[in-house]
């Protein structure tokens, strides 16, 4: 038997050595970064135009905020991500500990019809929001924009709390009642720890699809309160100006240190969980 | 009834799922300080049963009392009652003093208390060394000593468990066993323990509730239910037994003449007439096997087959009629070969007639029909 084991090992071991399957791992890290690497490149370059790099220069990080078109879009993001990702999450995680909990008539369809902001296209999402809001006189604005992101993210956070609570032993509530808790505390002090690692990655999930969402945004944001990507989307027509290749850079080193920073907090959870 | 104290009074419980009855008319007093069981196979009740007491769930009718109080409408957290899970429920995010302390801590009691009595239910279940342990880095059997030390720390008049040892191989669940009964006997606390394991139930109760169907079939020392089971169910799920329907064909005194389908036969009974239809139960080790016929006796088998089980040779034995009997012997006895034509016999006071489910129930009709009428007539006298 060990010795079967061990021959198995070796073989699959011998797999990963083969050169070919290096080069196209590599291939596909080219291609998946390279877009990246040409943002970040041209970051620093001393010619206007993204077509030949000229020389270095750090004036673009610096130029970028007297920008003011460019920056009022990028807080305008950061607000509505930050509160979206706060309402859909907690939100969402009400929802997914509530269809845990309890059985009631029609939960099948109604935990089958929180997937529909997700599998219908977006576009048509987009136009229902608008047609909604203006049916009922309601002008595009900041708040129009936040509850539109919260519709089409929350479901996600639905899915990965849930997702994460379906293996729980039913009897870890009862037990936590048993010994005293009352519905509050066996919410904070044994749910909501056991579920934490499902609750950040449904926020960390609402939060990406509301910084870079355009299709609805487009729709339902109102001529104070657009977003980054919308400013971008407008400016394509002119040619993308290098300070906006400064500010995704620095987006993106965000964006790195956030996901590490989750993933180290999530093991820990994991680990404790 | 009354006299001594009783913790846990159940008045006529029944519990309905969907139109279902699970628990039929359960009557119950349990004392306090002892150990009860309630014992049946799956889906007998007894798991319903310990939920409606621990509160988990309520019961359709009837009363439960705990300590002279109605309990119904009063959730788990407010009765002085604590619950040991089949599969431990242990809070996966705390380590093993944080789950002992869980109770404590609800109860606000102050840190330095808390701590004290943690270090003590530690040492009380073993587990000193283990304190900073996650749940998920611990066998079960440590587990369920964490879930135990847990129920036990909020002193619980009460402690309620639900087949605890279910998930452990067999001989720690042994040792646990004795483990857990010493436990009580030290603390004095009321357990009520289900399990579908007769031999569990044998070993470590006072008293054993058989379930069947919802209904509680006999209650008593494990001796009692063994030795002398009132239903033929009781007779068949506690411990082997061979189950003979027969009819009475005279009486003797004491001793009681019976034809079997296979044969003649003879027990030690009284009360019962010629012609009369009765099912005795015989014990496998009190059947006895011999190549000449015996006094009173005339059943004939055929040996079949011989099974090795450590400390008892099982031998099965083919009846004239196609019944198969259950013998059970010592290794070092003489064994008859296989494929030999045998007489059975047994000592007449080993076979115990168990009555069937049916005839009971037919006693409770008439007892209530007696009662009825007289309480009419009661009514009438008082009338005039």
């Amino acid at each position: 038997m060990k010795e079967t084991e061990k021959t198995f090992l070796k073989k699959s071991r011998k797999i990963k050595n083969n050169p070919w399957s290096v080069v196209y791992a590599c291939l596909v890290y080219i291609f998946l970064y390279m877009p990246i690497a040409v943002v970040i490149a041209f970051s620093f370059n001393t010619s206007r135009m993204n077509v030949v790099f000229e020389g270095f220069t750090f004036d673009w990080y610096i130029s970028m905020w007297s920008n003011t078109l460019l920056m009022q879009a990028f807080k305008n993001t950061l607000i509505v991500a930050f509160v979206s990702t706060l309402l859909s999450t907690f939100l969402g995680t009400l929802c997914a500990v509530g269809l845990n909990r309890f059985e009631f008539k029609l939960k099948s369809l109604i935990s089958t019809s929180l997937y529909i902001p997700i599998v219908i296209p977006e576009l048509v999402f987009a136009i229902a929001m608008l047609i909604l809001f203006t049916s009922v006189n309601i002008s595009m604005n900041m708040a129009t924009l936040i509850i539109s992101h919260v519709t089409f993210s929350m479901p996600f956070v639905v899915i990965t709390v849930r997702s994460r609570m379906a293996g729980f032993d039913k009897s870890i509530e009862e037990a936590a009642h048993d010994l005293g808790a009352n519905e509050l505390h066996t919410f904070t002090r044994v749910i909501l720890p056991m579920i934490a690692p499902g609750v950040l990655s449904g926020a960390m999930l609402a939060l990406t699809l509301s910084l870079d969402d355009v299709v609805v945004s487009f729709f339902t944001a109102g001529p104070d309160s657009q977003t980054l990507p919308l400013r971008i989307l407008s400016m394509v027509k002119k040619g993308v100006s290098p300070d906006v290749n400064a500010l995704s850079t620095l987006i993106i080193i965000g964006s790195v240190l956030l996901l590490v920073s989750t993933t180290l907090i999530q093991n820990k959870l994991e680990k404790e969980g | 009834m009354n006299s001594e104290n009783v913790i846990v009074r159940l008045n006529e419980v029944e519990k309905e799922f969907d139109g279902v009855k699970v628990v039929k008319k359960l009557s119950l007093d349990i004392k306090e300080g002892e150990f009860l069981t309630l014992l049946g196979p799956s889906g007998c009740g007894k798991t319903t049963t310990l939920r409606m007491i621990a509160g988990f769930s309520e019961a359709t009718s009837g009363e439960i009392m705990l300590e002279g109080v109605d309990v119904s409408g009063l959730k788990p957290n407010e009765r002085n009652v604590n619950t040991v899970f089949q599969n431990y429920a242990l809070f996966p995010h705390m380590n093993v003093e944080d789950n002992i302390a869980f109770g404590l801590v609800e109860k606000k009691v102050p840190k330095a208390e808390i701590k004290e009595r943690v270090s003590e239910m530690i040492k009380l279940v073993q587990l000193e060394g283990l304190e900073k342990r996650k749940p998920a880095q611990m066998s079960g059997g440590q587990k369920q000593r964490v879930a135990i030390a847990r129920a036990l720390i909020n002193k619980p008049r009460v402690l309620l468990l639900d087949e605890p040892l279910g998930a452990l191989d067999l001989k720690l669940r042994k040792q646990m066993q004795l483990e857990l009964k010493h436990l009580q006997q030290k603390l004095g606390i009321t357990f009520v323990y289900v399990t579908h394991d007769q031999e569990e139930a044998l070993t470590m109760s006072d008293r054993i509730a058989v379930m069947h169907e919802g209904v509680m079939e006999q209650i008593g020392t494990p001796d009692e239910v063994y030795n002398h089971p009132k239903t033929k169910f009781v007779a068949s799920f506690v411990g082997e037994s061979n189950i003979l329907e027969s009819y009475v064909r005279s009486v003797d005194g004491d001793l009681l003449h019976i034809d079997l389908e296979a044969g003649k036969a003879a027990l030690h009974a009284k009360g019962f007439g010629v012609e009369e239809m009765i099912y005795i139960c015989v014990r496998p080790e009190n059947v006895k096997l011999s190549e000449t016929p015996v006094e009173h006796f005339s059943i004939r088998g055929k040996v079949i087959e011989h099974i090795f089980a450590g400390s008892v040779v099982k031998t099965e034995v083919e009846l004239l009629t196609g019944q198969i009997l259950k013998v059970a012997s010592h290794p070092n006895d003489d064994h008859v070969e296989v494929g030999k034509r045998v007489y059975v016999h047994w000592r007449p006071k080993d076979a115990i007639i168990v009555h069937t489910v049916e005839e009971q129930i037919y006693n409770v009709i008439e007892q209530t029909t007696e009662k009825l009428y007289k309480e009419m007539e009661g009514v009438d006298e008082g009338e005039d």
